[in-house]
């Protein structure tokens, strides 16, 4: 459970648009709003605006400016959800607004739930009767779609780990009340000096996690790019210049790439999750062709296809098919190789592809054009034209409050411990970390802890 | 069909059954002015302990104490009959603190026997009561299909009330099991009561079966001491009522004694498991996790070479010793080879052979929080009868469950003890909300607001829900007040009162291996400080008033954990918004739109109280109450229209 009950959520749609508004309701607003904001005007905080003004000023991560703003301050009852609300109208590209929220967060306010600046409108009065349906629908089709989400976009690792962190947690918990419950059974002399060592541990594994939440490695996060083309036209070759290391092994074999590989790259604060896939040919053999199957499934979901052509090899029925793929899908060609003799007109390429199809010349070998393709998907992101899945960023941002909570409870053990609390303490931040990571995985804790104990403990009488 | 006597009373309260949430509820009842029989199969058993000699222990003290600051007897008779006691986990948190004495039981019996017998307003039968008399209910406030009007007895003997108080503990149907002998006995070779269930089902009652256990007595002469760890109470005996005299509770004390089982115990026990009724399939009872009989143990945990045996009197006029921690259903022969092959019972003589014990009791998801039935007006229950374990879980809900009754019978509101409020609250919480499939105990950890919830503020807690009740005087109030502002005063005055950084200071805290101050501080932080105690501290606060020792405790404790108190009461704040909220009676859920199915079924089966209750249900899910919440605002609105 979260202490604040000042909520926080992006109001605009997650697109790239020309403005963005992060609205933050309840209680705390305005104090969240004075620790991050520096208005231009010196000296003003927005706890003493008067209400329904509009303040200029910059939104400030410490030491560094985050954004220009424009901060407008609403007095309960006189907002949405009657309570005191703060919205920060920021420029709108999905970073800025991404981490004006965190900050947002970080300062004392919680994330949103889904439907609920519309569920506090109308608990609150504001909002009429007759549309109280319709807020039972927004909350309950959103939660629901938020649920399938957040577990269903963790990656199996990930999920793995985080249950590894409860079971560890809670099996401390149970010692401790066990001992608690049955103090003639069970001693927990020298206990803390143990917990200290396993607490320790505990943090590094959620720091860790932490900052794969941070580089998009924790949830299959951002836009999926799906690259494309014949064997050995140099697609694991593009992935691992993308990557920065060796993720996929290069031949000069056609077909060395058999499964789909998949990595999360991050292009100047683009998170692309790329999908390196076996290159598309009719083939006999059996594994080969479970891969170009996979291949095309993963063309059909995704926000970005890289079409990988060799630029050395003529055109055939095979690059007809791909071509046919992509057609109404957003897309970028790069014609590779552009270090060996080229027999690829680029114009019958393009007439092929259609004439939105956007060409870069590349070469794999002297990592030439690589540059030119970068900035090409960055301005398709800005301009709009790619756009990641909303649900999968929420969720992600989600998990990382959880996280959060997770760290900042284990640190408070690891404080307890220090300053010789007595041991019961130390049950009281543990199951808080408990119930932050069953908030990532979906699950609540019940009778988890009573059950653990009998389980792993024998109580006496 | 039963008999009438043509013997007919009326009354204003029944209460069935006088073991300890009987002699509660009673008590309650008659004290608030009302016209009360409590009905016993054997006047010579009221109070009786059939099972572990003692009173209170980790959370169950916390019970004790809580129910003696609402005006509960039980504090108040253990003070007067114990013979050792102890504060557990000394060496841990005061929230975890618990008092646990060893009673005379036969003085502890004998004891709440003579304050029922001189209580105004109270008569004792003994009589087996076998029907509920009942109505149809044509103007209930709350959907109850029934009403109660009386009972019967087994005499066929009627007594006309408008509330009954059910405390039954495990004598409905119970039968005793020694292993491949079994006796249709209630504990103690008791009478059982083998009409009230049916008579319950008649009326629409689910019933389940339950299951626990007892370990044998032993003759002390047969056991030799020598072997074992003596274990005496405590120096300084702190009492469990806080109307009881410290000075009176500083008794002389007989001393327990502590042994192990070892692997020859546990080789004989593996070897006759196929006649163990339990693993044979012969007791169809749930039986507890938390006191597993010994065949229990060494199957589920034997990777433990041995178990604790601890060997308490069962008072001061008997030979009879319990053995704590070997609990069994084997037949007698395996009971005494295990038995001997533990040091010092080598020659041991069991007086009476150790049982397990099966009974009926119901499904106590059928009550509300005032533990109340939802279908039947007037009926009430409390104690092992709903579910539970323990004299003490007993105690309290018998006395909540008589208050409640009380409470009706005077058109005044019901009183329910919340989740924050006190163990008594989380326990009939968890009974009523939670799914439960074995006899339940109080643990601290159910707690989730324990650091609030401890045993030395009950009174601070509790004392002024007893005063609006009725059952503490005006005279232990004004006290509690007193003691109330006490603490206040002195906790403004450390904060308040700066401490400089002078040389006698330095020097002070060097003394006392405190880290010297660099500005000026207050007593308060100081006393924060883990190296350092108000008692301490008295050396550079020569100003101090003189406190009584009580108001000391709570002042420390206080300013020493405020920050976690603090933390928890925000986190009580946000309970009690839930709390709050009201859920009508006659809420259609069928015509609340978006509810997941299974929330549904669930809501519709339980009737929550309030959306706090509600969250608690497993199966209703938090877009499920925000969907509710939405839905009585809407309900709420409509009605003012």
């Amino acid at each position: 459970m979260f202490n604040s009950d000042t909520i926080a959520a992006i109001a605009t749609g997650m697109t790239n648009s020309g403005i963005g508004i992060i609205r933050i309701s309840g209680i705390e607003s305005f104090a969240v709003a004075d620790r991050i904001f520096v208005p231009a005007k010196k000296n003003q905080k927005m706890k003493d605006a008067e209400s329904h003004t509009i303040h200029y000023g910059f939104i400030k991560d410490g030491e560094e400016t985050v954004d220009e703003v424009m901060v407008s301050v609403m007095r309960s009852p006189r907002s949405f959800t009657t309570e005191d609300t703060v919205e920060i109208n920021c420029h709108g590209g999905m970073l800025v607004m991404n981490r004006i929220l965190q900050l947002v967060i970080r300062n004392g306010a919680r994330l949103a739930e889904p439907g609920e600046f519309t569920k506090r409108a109308f608990l609150n009065g504001r909002i009429d009767l007759s549309e109280a349906e319709a807020v039972i629908d927004v909350i309950s089709s959103k939660n629901d779609m938020a649920l399938k989400s957040s577990v269903g976009q963790l990656r199996g690792k990930v999920s793995e780990k985080v249950k590894e962190l409860r079971s560890d947690i809670i099996y401390e918990i149970a010692f401790i009340e066990s001992a608690l419950d049955d103090p003639e059974h069970i001693s927990l002399e020298g206990y803390p000096e143990k917990l200290l060592i396993k607490v320790n541990f505990l943090i590094e594994i959620v720091d860790n996690l932490l900052q794969s939440a941070d580089s998009g490695r924790i949830m299959k996060e951002g836009i999926k790019t799906v690259i494309v083309g014949k064997p050995n036209a140099g697609k694991s070759s593009l992935l691992n210049i993308l990557a920065g290391e060796e993720k996929a092994i290069v031949t000069d074999i056609a077909g060395t790439t058999r499964d789909v590989l998949e990595e999360n790259i991050n292009l100047h604060g683009i998170s692309l999750n790329v999908i390196d896939t076996a290159g598309i040919r009719d083939t006999e053999d059996t594994v080969e062709k479970i891969g170009v199957e996979r291949a095309r499934k993963a063309a059909l979901d995704a926000d970005l296809i890289i079409y990988v052509v060799d630029a050395s090899v003529p055109l055939d029925d095979n690059d007809r098919m791909i071509l046919e793929m992509i057609r109404d899908k957003k897309s970028v060609i790069l014609l590779n190789k552009t270090d060996l003799p080229s027999v690829i007109r680029e114009d019958d390429l393009l007439e092929m592809a259609g004439k939105d199809a956007v060409m870069i010349r590349t070469s794999t070998k002297d990592v030439t054009g690589i540059d030119l393709f970068e900035n090409t998907v960055k301005d398709m992101f800005f301009t709009g034209k790619i756009n990641p899945d909303q649900e999968v960023i929420i969720t992600n941002m989600r998990h990382k409050e959880a996280l959060l909570h997770t760290l900042e409870s284990l640190k408070q053990v690891k404080i307890s411990i220090e300053n010789q609390m007595p041991e019961d303490f130390y049950s009281i931040d543990l199951m808080s970390a408990y119930t932050s990571l069953g908030s990532i995985i979906g699950e609540e804790v019940s009778d988890d802890l009573v059950n653990e104990i009998f389980s792993k403990f024998c109580m006496g009488k | 069909m039963l008999k009438t006597s043509g013997i007919r009373e009326k009354v204003d309260v029944c209460v069935v059954g006088a073991g300890h949430a009987g002699c509660e509820a009673a008590l309650a009842c008659a004290r608030l002015g009302l016209e009360t029989v409590i009905f016993t199969v054997s006047v010579d058993s009221i109070a009786l302990m059939p099972c572990n000699p003692n009173i209170g222990g980790s959370s169950k003290g916390h019970l004790v104490r809580e129910l003696d600051a609402l005006g509960g007897e039980m504090g108040k008779n253990i003070d007067k009959t114990f013979i050792q006691s102890k504060m557990l986990n000394v060496s841990k948190g005061p929230a975890v603190h618990s008092l646990r004495a060893q009673a005379d039981k036969a003085e502890y019996s004998r004891a709440m026997r003579k304050v029922l017998e001189n209580q105004d307003h109270l008569t004792i039968k003994q009589a087996e009561i076998c029907e509920l008399l009942w109505e149809e209910n044509t103007d209930s406030d709350d959907n109850a299909t029934k009403k109660i009007v009386g009972v019967k007895t087994f005499t066929g003997a009627i007594y006309e009330c408008r509330a009954v108080v059910l405390c039954t503990g495990t004598y409905l149907n119970a039968r005793c099991l020694c292993g491949e002998a079994i006796t249709y006995t209630g504990p103690n070779g008791l009478m059982a009561a083998t009409h009230l269930t049916d008579s319950l089902k008649e009326m629409g009652v689910e019933m389940r079966r339950f299951k626990t256990g007892t370990p044998a007595r032993m003759d002390r002469r047969s056991i030799d001491f020598s072997k074992m760890e003596e274990q005496f109470g405590d120096e300084r005996v702190v009492p469990f009522s806080f109307s009881t005299n410290p000075e009176d509770v500083q008794i002389e004390q007989a001393s327990c004694y502590l042994t192990y089982t070892n692997e020859k115990t546990h080789e004989i026990i593996r070897a006759n498991l196929d006649r163990s009724p339990i693993y044979a399939g012969i007791i169809e009872g749930t039986g507890p996790r938390y006191c597993p009989s010994i065949e229990d143990k060494v199957v589920k945990f034997a990777e433990k070479e041995r178990h604790q045996v601890f060997m308490e009197p069962e008072g001061l006029h008997t030979n009879e010793m319990y053995v704590g921690g070997m609990s069994s259903s084997l037949p007698e022969d395996v009971q005494l080879a295990m038995y001997r092959t533990v040091p010092g019972l080598e020659h041991c003589k069991i007086v009476r052979n150790a049982y397990a014990i099966e009974y009926d009791c119901i499904n106590p998801r059928q009550l509300y929080p005032t533990l109340r039935f939802k279908d039947v007006e007037g009926l009430y229950s409390g104690g092992q009868l709903n579910g539970s374990s323990g004299y003490e879980e007993a105690a309290v809900q018998g006395f909540m469950a008589g208050v409640n009754a009380a409470m009706y019978l005077l058109s005044r509101e019901q009183i329910i003890l919340d989740r924050s409020e006190a163990y008594i609250g989380v326990l009939i919480d968890d009974l009523v909300t939670k799914e439960n499939n074995e006899p339940y105990r109080m643990m601290t950890s159910r707690a989730e607001y324990r650091l609030l919830l401890r045993q030395d503020n009950a009174d601070l807690r509790l004392r002024e829900k007893g005063y609006q009740i009725g059952l503490i005087s005006e005279e232990q109030y004004q006290s509690l007040l007193k003691k109330k502002q006490m603490i206040e005063e002195e906790i403004h005055r450390l904060k308040e009162h700066t401490v400089g950084a002078s040389k006698e200071n330095q020097d002070f805290l060097t003394r006392h291996n405190s880290s010297t101050l660099k500005t000026g501080s207050n007593l308060a932080e100081l006393v924060c400080r883990p190296e350092l105690s108000y008692e301490i501290l008295s050396e550079i606060d020569p100003d101090r008033p003189s406190l009584p020792a009580d108001v000391i405790e709570q002042v420390e404790i206080e300013i020493k954990y405020e920050g976690y108190i603090e933390r928890q009461l925000r986190q009580v704040e946000q309970f009690k918004k839930m709390e709050r909220k009201k859920i009508p009676a006659d809420i259609d859920y069928d015509s609340v739109p978006s509810l997941r199915i299974e929330a549904r079924q669930k809501l519709k089966s339980f009737h929550p109280m309030s959306i706090g209750q509600a969250s608690r249900i497993s199966g209703v899910s938090p877009a499920d109450v925000s969907v509710l919440l939405v839905y009585l605002e809407q309900y709420n609105r409509k009605d003012k229209v």
